[in-house]
């Protein structure tokens, strides 16, 4: 079989692996700790998107560099 | 012949590149001097002043709709992120934040507004140019307060490590606060309206692809459009999340340039 394209597509893949276990992780904490503490919901939001936005930083890195090292 | 008629001839520029982002100009001239994107950065600052001058023209102590609708916006920034993260001294930065947000609130949502269907800021020059001017007030504001070379010594130096680890934390210190954060604010939001745009292109082309491609992959192609519009709403959760984030982030910037020594 022959396959053409870019071989950052594959490594976008393995780079996306890590943010999704994290932002998974994170939404999965929150969640965790409403249930546990309904009263905090308020209190952690900012946490959370703060948190979410750091990780989720890694995976965009990954789109972004994929292009830039797409190779010609 | 224009895009679409490109697509439904079925001569179809697949798949998606970058070359999708660079739009010609609106005026048919051959450098790219007037696009879609210049007159939707104009569109979106007149809507928002528009939108607040009508809406406080004539305030009332019991408000109209349009009225309701600004005051929350700004109470969301003021309250929400300005006296939540910074504190009550961070007030202050409460127009400066809703500026923000609406301006990245509606420059995003023009990524699925029909007719427009592509955000300005899927090119990296607005992003950027809004982190540059964050970036410029958290150090300009941390210099303010604290003088500059306190500011420079709180902000390299974390409290209470062994003195033997303080040449590297400084290293790592001064990448996060100085590079890293003004890049990966700008990448986060850039990145997010690149993505979403590519992958709506990606579903809707591929409906057109699918349906040139043979009689036995013909019908898939309505999945393919089925799910161009649940990702559209996706895109719609996202483009809001991207502009509440960047404010956050801006605010918990300030914060740590503001903050006290600990």
């Amino acid at each position: 079989m022959n396959i053409t394209g870019s071989l950052a597509i594959i490594g976008y893949g393995l780079a996306a692996i890590g943010p999704g276990i994290g932002v998974g992780i994170i939404f999965a904490s929150y969640i965790q700790s409403t249930a546990r503490q309904p009263e905090t919901a308020g209190l952690n939001r900012p946490n959370l998107f703060l948190g979410f936005a750091v990780v989720e930083a890694l995976a965009l890195l990954g789109i972004a560099f994929g292009f830039i090292w797409a190779g010609k | 012949m224009s895009r679409a008629a490109l697509v439904l001839s079925g001569d179809l520029p697949w798949p998606p590149s970058v070359d999708d982002f660079y739009l010609p100009d609106l005026f048919g001239g051959n450098s790219p001097w007037f696009t879609k994107f210049t007159l939707m950065v104009w569109l979106a600052v007149a809507a928002i002043i528009i939108f607040f001058l009508v809406a406080y023209r004539n305030p009332k102590m019991v408000p109209s709709k349009a009225q309701w609708i600004a005051e929350s916006i700004y109470g969301f920034n003021r309250e929400g992120v300005a006296r939540e993260m910074i504190g009550h001294e961070g007030l202050r930065f409460g127009p400066y934040l809703t500026t923000l947000f609406c301006f990245i609130a509606v420059t995003n949502v023009f990524a699925i507004l029909p007719l427009f269907q592509i955000s300005p800021n899927s090119h990296i020059a607005f992003p950027a140019m809004l982190a540059v001017f964050t970036y410029v007030l958290y150090i300009y504001q941390g210099i303010a307060k604290h003088g500059f070379g306190k500011f420079i010594k709180q902000s390299l130096i974390p409290p209470d490590v062994p003195w033997w680890l303080i040449p590297l934390l400084m290293l790592i210190e001064f990448a996060q606060t100085f590079l890293l954060r003004p890049f990966t604010l700008a990448l986060r939001l850039f990145a997010n309206m690149f993505a979403g745009h590519i992958v709506l292109l990606v579903f809707t082309l591929g409906g057109f692809a699918l349906l040139n491609a043979s009689a036995l992959w013909a019908p898939v192609s309505l999945l393919s459009w089925v799910l161009t519009v649940a990702l559209t709403f996706l895109e719609a959760l996202i483009c809001m999340l991207q502009a509440y984030v960047f404010v956050l982030l801006t605010g918990s910037y300030l914060q740590t340039s503001l903050a006290e020594e600990h």
